[in-house]
């Protein structure tokens, strides 16, 4: 039995790692506590005190239907853009991942280069494209495909469409990421052993590349979650999502707690979203940064 | 606290030398706030600066798109800093209503006085007039356009693509107006009947518009072919060279108002302002720099404004009477606002 009394060198030395790591990241800390943290929470307590404590926020939200259904609707639209979003940019990615280094930087910076317009832009882009005397519409019935013009923005469609082209990045690296890892030496050790390209596919390169998969829709869904502009301006004023709620009730009720009441339940939906998904897979992993 | 009281001291000690000394040289100020952009400088030219100049004032002046939760701040934080606000009429009433806006005495404003009834409140004065129109596409219309609610409701006699704000105010007007409802008849309103009928036209709308731009983009764009959108905005995509043009028969006639905030630091320069703001000169040079109607009626009698320039105004006298008075007065109470509320359910249905 040695029990000591002075600390293991080792340990100390780790101790000061710690100490020296810590005070490297608190001006980051600060910036997240004082912009991030304390607004939120200052909102969130907004919602359960207006003049003394009130659960009528909260009430509300959970007893009007007008709630729960731009809920569900915005859980309806955050599935379907995601997804699409998979269906597209899984081969998007997985063309990235086996060409030549110089074709995949070219495909990446395509992916990424919308980034640089603004989001408000390219919804007025999408407006341009699908409205009724749109470029798609005007070209279909120079084609003489349709007589009467299809109805393509202005509703649920549109919106599907404009978030899709948004969140498609926050797909496609994801799935990049993970599938860079993916050694290229399964597929040949799948191939030397008699599977055709598709079986070792399906059952070496698929599984593996399972946690981009994860971590991308969880990405694009969360962030579909709250999306404002575009269901704004191509939903046609029926597409009401939770975030258009939240504009909304400050009008409405002109005090921010009924519409941060609205805002905790959203951001209570991510952060279980992200726990279940943490369960399977390190998001950080997958996102490429370890 | 020390320095506080310092500079209370100090305050009073420029004040005592101001009043032995040259009291009648110490200029009187206001804050005046407006909404900003081509609007506020329309009223810089028509109104403000002559005003200015009548009074022997300094207006200095602030812009906000929304004033109301400045009013709530800066009145609630017990010391407010603007005097005189134009803001749509029901802020005025609402902030009336909640101890936020100043109780008007009308004998200390006679131009104000001289105003019908329906065009001040106990704590406002209607400073522009804006309108709520039944527009639509020359194009798909050449002859035989809609010319009211009824037309508009009626989509087998004027098949074509529809658009209404995203908004019960003026939207429940109109729909009470084409189920048979006089225009003068209006308030209160019958909501239940109001919705009744916008649940008959919702197949039918294509865009439920929120911004005005957004519904001047539509309409320019041949993406609907009637809509109800504000006046200026129509004219504008007109002036353009859009083939579009809008009736005021019908329309909802709207208004941004004159108040002053609780406790304004210059409470009486305010309402001396406050009167000389709607005199029916400077009310009428309004309409020669924008494609709003004046406040004050009385400004058509002026002979500033030309009589082909007043036949676009929707405050014209002939215009007006074609159209429904908005009572804010009902929008702001328990009623109007439970309306309100009710929109949204209306929109998810």
């Amino acid at each position: 039995m040695l029990t000591t009394s002075v600390p293991d060198p080792s340990q100390k030395h780790r101790r000061r790692e710690h100490g020296l790591m810590l005070a490297l990241v608190s001006p980051a800390l600060l910036v997240i506590l004082a912009l991030i943290v304390l607004p939120v929470g200052w909102l969130a307590w907004q919602s359960i005190y207006h003049d003394g404590f009130t659960l009528e926020n909260y009430r509300r939200v959970f007893t009007e239907d007008v709630y729960w259904r731009s809920f569900a609707l915005t859980f309806e639209i955050s599935l379907a853009v995601t997804g699409i979003a998979l269906l597209l940019g899984y081969p998007v990615a997985y063309l990235a991942n086996s060409v030549p280094k110089g074709w995949s930087i070219l495909i990446l910076s395509l992916v990424v280069l919308p980034f640089w317009t603004s989001v408000l832009v390219r919804a007025y882009a999408w407006l341009v494209l699908l409205q009724r005397s749109g470029v798609i519409n005007q070209l279909l019935r120079n084609l003489e495909w349709i007589s009467e013009p299809l109805a393509l923005v202005h509703n649920t469609f549109g919106t599907v469409v404009a978030t899709v082209h948004i969140l498609l990045p926050f797909m496609v690296l994801p799935l990049y990421a993970t599938m860079q890892k993916i050694p290229n030496e399964l597929m040949q050790a799948g191939a030397s052993l008699g599977a055709s390209p598709s079986l070792t596919f399906v059952r070496v390169f698929l599984p593996l590349s399972l946690p981009g998969v994860l971590a991308g829709c969880t990405m694009v869904f969360v962030l579909c979650l709250g999306f404002y502009i575009t269901p704004e301006l191509l939903g046609g004023g029926r597409t009401v999502m939770v975030s258009m709620l939240v504009s909304r009730n400050v009008e409405l009720y002109n005090q921010f707690g009924a519409a941060s009441a609205v805002a905790v339940v959203l951001l209570l939906s991510v952060l279980a979203i992200f726990v279940v998904v943490s369960r399977f897979i390190s998001l950080d992993r997958a996102l490429g940064q370890k | 606290m020390t320095a506080i009281r310092n500079f209370g001291f100090g305050c009073a000690l420029v004040g005592a030398i101001a009043l032995s000394g040259t009291a009648a040289d110490a200029a009187e100020q206001i804050t005046f706030v407006s909404q900003g952009g081509a609007y506020q400088q329309a009223q810089t030219v028509a109104i403000l600066d002559p005003s200015a100049k009548k009074l022997g004032i300094t207006i200095n002046q602030d812009s906000i798109p929304d004033a109301w939760p400045a009013i709530k701040t800066q009145v609630g934080s017990g010391k407010p800093i603007w005097d005189v606000v134009d803001t749509p009429t029901g802020y005025c009433l609402r902030g009336g209503e909640q101890g936020l806006i100043e109780k008007l005495d009308f004998s200390k404003i006679p131009n104000a006085a001289a105003m019908p009834e329906a065009y001040r409140s106990l704590y406002s004065v209607s400073y522009e007039f804006y309108s709520s129109v039944l527009a639509f596409s020359q194009k798909t219309f050449p002859k035989d356009a809609p010319n009211s609610w009824a037309d508009f409701w009626d989509v087998k006699k004027f098949p074509g693509r529809r658009a209404l704000r995203n908004h019960p105010i003026a939207t429940l007007e109109a729909a009470l107006m084409a189920d048979g409802v006089a225009p003068d008849k209006l308030y209160p309103l019958d909501v239940d009947r109001a919705f009744r009928k916008l649940e008959e036209i919702k197949p039918h709308i294509t865009v439920w518009w929120t911004s005005g731009a957004q519904s001047a983009q539509l309409l320019n764009d041949g993406e609907v072919d009637m809509e109800m959108a504000w006046n200026g905005r129509v004219s504008a995509v007109a002036k353009e060279g859009a083939k579009v043009a809008f009736t005021y028969n019908q329309g909802i006639l709207q208004s941004t108002s004159l108040c002053i905030l609780k406790g304004a630091p210059n409470l009486a320069t305010a309402v001396k302002f406050l009167n000389e703001a709607v005199d029916p000169v400077h009310q009428a040079n309004l309409p020669l720099h924008i494609d709003y109607g004046p406040g004050n009626p009385k400004a058509f009698e002026t002979n500033v404004i030309k009589p082909e320039r007043a036949a676009q105004l929707p405050s014209e006298p002939a215009n007006a009477a074609k159209q429904a008075l908005m009572s804010y007065a009902w929008w702001s109470s328990p009623a109007g606002e439970a309306a309100e509320k009710r929109w949204a359910s209306f929109m998810q249905k």
